[in-house]
């Protein structure tokens, strides 16, 4: 039981972060259509980001580590954006009206151009991190087994519910969110109606790219180290969560997010390290047979 | 974009269409088209399937880059804008010309209100500083999305949809969807409004209804509107000059009367069978 707990513990932790990332992949696939394969990378590079802007917030002689920590989600969550926002300009946009596997090889493409630009600028090298956030709780022991709850773990997870939180709001509530909702559903009507459709979509990418920059974040702070291939298995898994939970469902990213966590953790724990991957990926094969759309997917209705 | 003189339209003309033509590889869709819409009246547009009616409003929307011609709009501070070199959502956001379509395209998904709130992007996106100062929830932009507000409100409450504004448009009854897809046009507080048959699959009261809403747009609002229609008991009762095509050509135009007794358009409109073309002409 207390194990069982410490493993509930550890997945959630990593499901939050699946999940910030498998958001960016399910808001494009909603407005776009398409999968932005370079959204792990993007993810990547919010990790370097977040590992520079540190490095340099130590430098100059920062100690107090909440400042440090707001300053380096800033500035992550900034530049990884900038990122998002070229990307789809550089990307994606040039082909939105080209036939529809155009922006997909242009998503590989690209992805592969950030995988290596990020090897070559930085190297190839695993760059870790002491420690920034250190300490916990132990919540409870049982048959010797202590269940710990470390304090970056309780970070993550808070750092998700806000962001989760603020972001639902942003989506349901305000005139953005309603554009952005109006250009899933009817991109010619949206134009009609005097909404810059393009601009509308590049929003989409600056905000998916802003999530997985806090990903990016929590990655280093949880793992301390990252690398400059990190970006693909993470999006993978990330976007499998996203087709786990039902593409386009901005709840379902969260849940599927949770469940390849889940089972990846559980999985590790109870079976074998080495094949945690080929379970998240055979859940989700037997997910998708039962309920071709994942678990919040709304069937597609057409009309005649 | 730049405003333009509007030369060869009279001063009280809205829009002004001159020499159109489309061409789709050989099919001439539209030939040499010209007519004029007056302001604050309704200007239908009425034709045989296939006369080419839809294809005009989709060069006016920008939907189609005419092969020729000219489609100006002007405004009332005089101000001209040639339609054909606007696109996208610039058409609405800045010659100010709202459509509907022939089948509906309300966006489902989206409660009534938010169908009306959408239409109001470009007003609100003034007033939130560009989402910037929205986001940080400034004062100005408070004002805006109440102001909004309002203006969804009445717009709900002319069309009777007070009470249900947090369904999904898709949900709703289609008179009611059929009138939303109004108001919303509405909402961008357009210029022109175009409309693309609005009481295609209407009943006798709803269309009853319609042609009501219409006619309190174009009196109480100071409205100007381009109407396709099939429905001639809605074109007559309401149209203040009708416009007739037959395959991309204009082949009469004038007031309803005038054109109801036009053999021509009769012809045009019904094969020769000249009694069934009286008795449809008559709304019968």
């Amino acid at each position: 039981m207390a194990y069982f707990s410490q493993q509930l513990i550890n997945g959630l932790v990593l499901g939050s972060i699946y999940g910030l990332i498998a958001i960016g992949y399910t808001m494009v696939y909603g407005i776009v259509g398409m999968i932005n394969f370079a959204h792990g990378d993007i993810f990547m590079i919010g990790g370097f980001v977040a590992l520079i802007t540190f490095l340099i917030l130590v430098s100059i002689g920062l100690t107090f580590v909440p400042v440090i920590l707001l300053l380096v989600l800033l500035v992550a969550m900034a530049m990884t954006a900038l990122y998002g926002w070229s990307v789809e300009r550089i990307a994606y946009r040039p082909l939105r009206h080209s036939f529809r596997l155009a922006p997909m090889l242009s998503a590989i493409g690209m992805s592969f151009a950030l995988t290596n630009f990020a090897q070559v600028a930085q190297g190839a090298r695993v760059k870790p991190v002491p420690p920034i956030v250190t300490g916990g709780y132990s919540l409870f022991e049982r048959d010797g087994f202590v269940v710990q709850l470390s304090n970056i773990q309780i970070i993550v997870v808070i750092t998700t519910l806000v962001l989760l939180a603020l972001f639902t709001w942003l989506v349901s509530r305000t005139r953005l969110g309603r554009d952005m909702r109006a250009c899933e559903q009817d991109q010619t009507m949206a134009a009609l109606l005097g909404v810059d459709v393009d601009r509308t979509i590049s929003m989409t990418f600056v905000i998916g790219a802003a999530l997985a920059a806090v990903a990016g974040m929590m990655y280093l702070l949880y793992y301390g180290l990252v690398d400059f291939f990190m970006g693909f298995v993470a999006g993978i898994k990330a976007f499998t969560a996203a087709v786990l939970g039902g593409i386009g469902s901005l709840p379902g990213a969260m849940l599927g997010g949770l469940s390849i966590g889940l089972i990846e953790t559980m999985w590790s724990a109870y079976f074998s390290v080495e094949y945690k991957d080929v379970a998240a990926f055979s859940i989700l094969i037997v997910v998708l047979i039962f309920l071709p759309t994942g678990l919040l997917g709304r069937p597609e209705v057409e009309k005649v | 974009m730049s405003a333009v003189p509007a030369s060869t339209a009279a001063p009280d003309d809205i829009l002004a269409v001159s020499g159109l033509t489309m061409r789709f590889g050989g099919i001439v869709a539209i030939n040499d088209l010209s007519f004029t819409a007056r302001r604050g009246q309704i200007s239908a547009l009425i034709g045989p399937n296939g006369a080419g009616k839809t294809t005009v409003f989709n060069c006016i929307t920008g939907f189609y880059k005419p092969t020729a011609g000219d489609i100006r709009l002007t405004h009332a501070d005089g101000k001209g804008y040639v339609l054909q070199t606007l696109n996208d959502f610039r058409i609405c956001k800045v010659a100010k010309v709202a459509r509907t379509f022939q089948n509906i395209r309300l966006f489902p998904g989206l409660t009534a209100l938010e169908n009306l709130m959408v239409a109001q992007h470009n007003a609100l996106m003034r007033a939130s500083g560009f989402t910037l100062m929205g986001l940080l929830g400034m004062p100005g932009w408070r004002a805006a999305e109440k102001a909004a507000l309002d203006l969804s409100s009445y717009w709900l409450d002319r069309i009777g949809l007070y009470d249900r504004a947090d369904e999904a448009a898709g949900n709703l009854p289609y008179g009611d969807q059929r009138r939303l897809e109004i108001a919303r046009a509405m909402c961008t507080e357009p210029a022109l409004l175009c409309l693309d048959e609005p009481a295609a699959g209407l009943n006798a009261r709803e269309s009853g209804e319609l042609n009501e809403l219409l006619l309190s747009i174009r009196n109480d609002r100071g409205a100007s509107i381009l109407l396709i229609e099939h429905d001639m008991s809605v074109v007559m009762e309401i149209s203040d000059h009708v416009t007739v095509l037959d395959y991309g050509v204009r082949i009469a135009g004038g007031t309803p009367q005038h054109v109801r007794d036009d053999p021509k358009v009769i012809a045009a409109y019904l094969g020769t069978d000249e009694e069934t073309a009286i008795a449809v002409m008559e709304g019968t």
